[in-house]
């Protein structure tokens, strides 16, 4: 048998309050895709960062081939000398450098003390050639799109002599295309005998590309699977720990049960924003779940930012419940707006607050400033949402920064919910979180709605959107293309109307 | 396995426009402005002022002249904020120098080169402990120098609160050795032909100049830095050891500094407790004027040379004037100080806006 | 689902506990400080004085109230109004206000200008004419302080220029305005009333009425109306929200450009006030000396309250004892007799010990140190959570 090229023994790692990791094993052979699965908080992202050296950990071994003792790395950085490469979810280069000082940051080929440019350049040009990305490698890194800088950030990785590449969800910024490129290029690196390991929430890309498959459960090893040996329905079970019943329960409301009699809750009319998303209609209902569908930039999060005025509209109106609105957060949020932003991170969580100033905040801000809220009432709305959205989180005053991605989410939704809004947007409000949480919210979403709420639900997962919605609107290219309706709606009809085939046109 | 495993595609060849546009998309372009701002006021003030020998060579060396000290600490202030940091302790440090020079050398008959290596020996360790602790205490720069400040000021009175000018023969011929330029020159009033002169502070100073741009531009020491100042966490995860290129900047600093303040000495030949107040904000100003950003990773160390020249061209415009009150100075810097940096902040929203 | 760990805390440790609470939260640091330094006081007066307690003593003489603690939080006044903007402006803009020491002695000259125009006989500098009531003058000061905080918000909150540039134009500009304002001398200002603000309220006869110094009510009192708005507004956490996180704050209706624009506002107008202070302790304005490295006290206080510089959370009651602290050290050092010029030095040591034991750092630190001395533990650090 070939020497593995990580072995890891018994590996376990407390967080204060929290058992991270239980005597955990993993090993990686050489020339294989091995995908590293678990819902949020399972551990996966531990295991990485122990085994990078970011995280220490307490009891266990990690061998690495070539090493006849056990190792202990301290930081990425020794990590990397041994030859273990990570790429993040978020791109961690330095946008003010160029393309070709990213890819050669601290290892520049240099001529006594000073570094060689020319050459810096002409091997950057090279390497991004080589991947087949094209790119003015002179160029500011911070000048090029997401998923350019997220493919700099891979060839970095693997021009590092890498042995070991561990891809953190890294296809979360991408589209397809680049998302069939990046395959294709891991393929490759197997092929010539590098281990990879594979961090993804999509379950359809890792059946794509990975050859075996490591499940963690709450900090406990799963077990290792080879891919054919695990089918998806087996693997969602192994990440779950129960059976996998909680989805086929959503029930999506259809058409027939939404009143149209009344003016629409929202009604936009040549919405629009210069730059942006081109003019378009659309209306939700009361009791209606309205979907977005469209690929990653085909303006489905600019329809939700134009109409909850997060990017102000330079044409078109906007009418809520037959009253015109201006085009701002504040103005939206009086008509009865609600809006869970896509990125979490950026323009959802306020980190260092509490989880009960997290959720009041929103509500506050609708009465203004100097009508506060009083403890009382706080607490006694962030009592009721922490207890319907199941919020794990060990007090109320607990920043909200300390919770795990899920409850994050919830939060956000918590926050918009306490609102008592007519119109809720969620913009990709199941990404980056575990399988169960997902669940919730749809079910959430589809009895929000079934209560007389309208909502639009924007998702890249089309099998969640035709579990919740009973109209989706199709976008493509910063337009909105189309719209299906109940009977209409299938995963290839969506395709073919985002693809833009004729006979999906109208 | 040194090399990618893909077989290599056609290598992409750039076009010279490609390449000249990149190398001014980023901040350069601002350092290009604030050049052709100062050409602008300088030539202004040469035709406005024209009896007055504006426009001689002499004038202007004279600015250099006044503040080698400036123009090192300012190229060393770039790259302590290039790498997202900041120095405010420069002017207490100077002070202290100064005191040092001019107490040792007059009260304690210390020998003037003895005094150099002493001072650049102090600047090194004040900057490794105020590297140490914004490195690896990772406390804000802004009070790790401030505290630096306060601690050099302190120092200063207790080596003597006196004001005690430099004698020393040694020091005294440093100061005053010139390098005369053969042409340039005016004929004043009198009648004589006053030929222009830099002093050897002045090269010195260049010559430090040239070598914190040199290291911030061409050693992988610099990159770094820039990286860092970029950002943190990804330098970090990139494998840079960013601890230990804080401290080397905020040693380095010490030692800019301390030749700045030795530079700055040559010129004011004489120590006191006052001396060097609010230079660390000249400084800063200069790299601001020159195009340095605050939060790091962007700027260009000529910028706080040209920074420095705007500064003193608009005192020299106030002290020509002669009719203006000494506050004028301050507010005109302040006015052209605003301009820079509205101009930045429009010019980085455009580019923002573009995207 | 229902269950829900609120209460993580089992009962035999709920005492721990809540003693681990005390002693993390960011209050404390600054309190023990505090202490630390008023023992150290009390021993020098002791030492000098030669009876212990005396550093506590109040005495009342001649209807007022005297005695070091007295001195200090009258001294402290404007350090602690010019703080307390300082807070809120570090708190939603996660950078500093360098311009309020000039601002204070700028708004004060334009007072001192306003209230009279006085023909400037040689070595007499005294403002013998009052051209407008001494009230409206003082508003005048407020007015162009506001003005100062507008122009800073105004260049942080629209612009997006980091704060410590923004502020560096008044910085430099600001006290050379009010060297012009005043002919660059030294203004004094003639009416009894001008000086209650800086010293004691006095009656006609000139005997104090009040028995404690002005500074320390006009500091009570923007402590109390400032921690009164915090408390009965949602403006606190407003600010917070929008210092954490300026894009979620937006998307939440938050106007940030506004919340940060009225943070400067606020400094420029505590400014003010603390420059009005400060000249009528004086009977006038001297622009050179008004609010001088006043700032960098500011700042200083801001962080020894335990408030980070990086912006988000703030505690006013922080900001308050870090001032009083900083101003108690300068008397313990006034005391053993360091003079003005040397007292930086001995402020930078007591700094850089607060701020070491401060760092996050020093604990992992510390834990590898005794790793390093007792082998046997393992070499691990304590770690933080994830993010």
């Amino acid at each position: 048998m070939v020497e593995p090229l990580v072995t890891m023994r018994g590996i376990t790692k407390h967080f204060p309050g929290v058992l991270a990791l239980d005597d955990v094993d993993f090993t990686l052979a050489p020339g294989e895709i091995h995908a590293l699965m678990g819902e949020n908080g399972a551990g996966k992202s531990t295991l990485v960062k122990v085994l990078t050296g970011a995280e220490p950990f307490e009891t266990g071994e990690i061998r690495l081939a070539g090493n006849p003792a056990p190792v202990i790395n301290h930081s990425p950085q020794e990590a990397q000398e041994r030859g273990i490469s990570t790429v993040y979810q978020e791109v961690n280069l330095c946008p003010n450098l160029s393309v070709a000082e990213n890819l050669f940051a601290g290892r520049q080929p240099h001529h006594g003390m000073f570094v060689d440019r020319r050459e810096v350049n002409r091997q950057a040009a090279r390497i991004m050639a080589d991947i087949g990305v094209d790119v003015v490698v002179e160029r500011q890194l911070g000048e090029h799109s997401l998923a350019v800088q997220q493919m700099v950030a891979i060839a970095r990785a693997i021009s590092i002599s890498a042995k070991v590449l561990i891809l953190d969800e890294p296809t979360s910024s991408l589209n397809e295309q680049e998302v069939a490129r990046l395959f294709e290029l891991i393929r490759k690196l197997r092929d010539d005998g590098m281990g990879v390991i594979f961090i993804t929430h999509f379950l359809h890309q890792v059946y794509q590309v990975c050859d075996k498959i490591t499940v963690l459960r709450n900090g406990h090893l799963v077990g290792t699977y080879a891919i054919e040996a695990l089918p998806r329905r087996d693997l969602v079970a192994a990440m779950l720990g129960r059976a996998f019943d909680d989805m086929a329960a959503i029930h999506r409301r259809s058409e027939d049960e939404v009143d149209r009699g009344g003016a629409p809750v929202i009604a936009a009319r040549g919405l629009g924003v210069r730059g942006g998303i081109r003019p378009f209609d659309l209306d939700v209902y009361a009791g209606e779940v309205v979907g977005l569908a469209g690929l990653l930039g085909s303006g489905r999060t600019e329809v939700a930012r134009a109409i909850y005025g997060a990017d102000a509209a330079d044409e078109g109106t906007l009418v809520v419940k037959g009253a015109p609105v201006k085009h701002s957060p504040i103005d939206s949020m009086r008509a009865g707006m609600a809006f869970c932003p896509e990125s979490r991170k950026d323009e959802g969580c306020v980190q260092d607050l509490s989880v009960r100033e997290n959720i009041v905040l929103a509500e506050q801000t609708k009465r203004g400033a100097f009508r506060l809220m009083s403890r009382a009432e706080q607490d006694r709305i962030t009592r009721e949402y922490v207890d319907l959205l199941a919020i794990k989180t060990a007090s109320l005053d607990t920043p909200v920064k300390q919770l795990s991605g899920g409850n994050q989410q919830k939060v956000i939704v918590a926050r918009w919910l306490a609102t008592h809004p007519d119109f809720l947007i969620l913009d990709e409000p199941t990404r980056g979180i575990d399988v169960g949480t997902k669940a919730e919210i749809q079910r959430l979403c589809v009895e929000l709605a079934g209560e007389g709420m309208a909502i639009l639900f924007i998702s890249s997962e089309i099998d969640e959107m035709l579990r919740t919605c009973s109209r989706l609107g199709v976008m493509r290219d910063l337009s909105k293309v189309g719209e299906l309706v109940d009977d209409e709606m299938s995963s290839s009809a969506i395709m073919s109307k985002i693809a833009g085939d004729e006979a999906g046109d109208d | 396995m040194a090399t990618p495993v893909l077989k290599a595609r056609a290598v992409r060849q750039n076009t010279l426009w490609q390449r000249l546009s990149a190398q001014f998309s980023g901040n350069n372009f601002l350092v290009l402005i604030t050049f052709a701002l100062f050409i602008a006021i300088y030539v202004v003030g040469v035709l406005v002022y024209r009896s007055k020998n504006f426009g001689s060579l002499n004038s202007f060396f004279d600015m250099l002249n006044s503040n080698p000290g400036l123009i090192v600490i300012a190229a060393g202030m770039a790259m302590v904020m290039i790498s997202g940091g900041i120095d405010i302790s420069v002017g207490g440090q100077v002070a202290m120098y100064c005191m040092m020079f001019a107490f040792f050398m007059e009260k304690k008959g210390a020998n003037a080169y003895t005094m150099i290596l002493i001072v650049l020996l102090t600047g090194i360790v004040f900057g490794f402990v105020q590297g140490i602790l914004v490195a690896y205490f990772r406390i804000q720069p802004f009070i790790v120098t401030l505290a630096g400040m306060f601690f050099a000021r302190g120092m200063t009175a207790i080596i003597s609160t006196q004001t005690i000018d430099i004698t020393n023969r040694s020091f005294m011929r440093l100061a005053t050795f010139k390098i005369k330029f053969p042409f340039g020159g005016y004929t004043n009033a009198g009648g004589v032909y006053q030929q222009p002169f830099i002093y050897l502070s002045v090269v010195l100073a260049l010559v430090a100049v040239a070598v914190v741009y040199a290291i911030m531009t061409w050693t992988r020491f610099g990159r770094s830095v820039y990286a860092v100042g970029g950002s943190e966490q990804s330098a970090l995860l990139m494998g840079l050891n960013v601890k230990r290129i804080k401290l080397g900047v905020y040693t380095f600093m010490g030692f800019l500094t301390a030749f700045g303040g030795f530079l700055f000495c040559l010129f004011s030949t004489g120590g006191a407790v006052e001396k060097a107040q609010g230079f660390e904000m000249q400084a800063i100003a200069s790299s601001v004027i020159g195009g340095t950003l605050l939060t790091g990773g962007v700027g260009n160390i000529l910028g706080s040379f040209i920074g420095v020249l705007v500064q003193t061209t608009i005192t020299k415009f106030i002290n020509f004037n002669g009719t203006l009150a000494n506050g004028w100075s301050s507010i005109v810097l302040g006015a052209i100080m605003s301009f820079f940096i509205i101009l930045q902040s429009v010019f980085a929203m455009v580019r923002a806006k573009r995207r | 689902m229902t269950e829900r760990p609120v209460h993580a805390d089992g009962e035999p440790r709920r005492g721990v506990a809540v003693l681990k609470a005390i002693v993390r939260h960011r209050i404390f640091f600054a309190l023990v400080c505090l202490a630390l330094v008023l023992l150290l006081n009390m021993i020098v007066t002791m030492a000098t004085s030669g009876s212990p307690g005396s550093f506590f003593k109040i005495v009342h003489t001649n209807g007022t109230f005297n005695g070091p603690l007295i001195t200090i939080l009258n001294r402290s006044s404007e350090l602690i109004i010019v703080a307390l903007g300082m807070t809120v402006v570090v708190s939603c803009s996660a950078g500093v206000d360098i311009s309020v020491g000039a601002v204070m002695a700028f708004s004060s000259s334009v007072m001192v200008w306003l209230l009279g125009y006085g023909t400037l006989a040689q070595n007499d500098y005294h403002v013998k004419a009052y051209v407008v009531p001494l009230a409206l003058g003082m508003l005048a000061a407020l007015a162009v302080g506001s003005l100062c905080g507008l122009w800073n918000g105004f260049l942080v909150s629209r612009l997006k220029i980091q704060p410590m540039v923004a502020t560096l134009i008044l910085y430099t500009a600001a006290r050379g305005a009010a060297k012009v304002v005043n002919s660059g001398q030294i203004l004094k200002v003639d009416l009894p009333n001008f000086r209650w603000f800086g010293n004691f309220i006095q009656n006609g006869a000139g005997r104090n009425i009040i028995p404690l110094p002005t500074p320390i009510f006009i500091a009570a009192g923007v402590v109390l109306i400032v921690a009164l708005v915090l408390r009965f507004t949602a403006l606190g956490m407003n600010i917070q929200s929008v210092g954490i996180n300026n894009r979620a704050s937006r998307i939440l209706g938050l106007n940030s450009a506004r919340i940060i624009l009225l943070a400067y506002v606020f400094a420029g107008l505590c400014a003010a006030i603390a420059g009005i202070i400060a000249s009528s302790r004086i009977g006038g304005i001297d622009a050179q000396n008004n609010g001088k490295m006043i700032e960098l006290d500011a700042i200083l206080a801001v962080a020894l309250g335990g408030n980070l510089l990086s912006g988000g959370k703030f505690s006013l009651a922080g900001t308050v004892i870090g001032a009083i602290t900083i101003q108690t050290l300068t008397t313990v050092l006034y005391s053993i007799n360091v003079s003005a010029d040397q007292l930086p030095l001995y402020k930078a040591i007591v700094v850089v010990v607060i701020v070491v034991l401060q760092s996050t750092e020093l604990r992992p630190m510390l834990n590898r140190a005794a790793a390093f001395v007792r082998p046997r533990r393992p070499a691990v650090a304590v770690a933080q959570a994830g993010e």
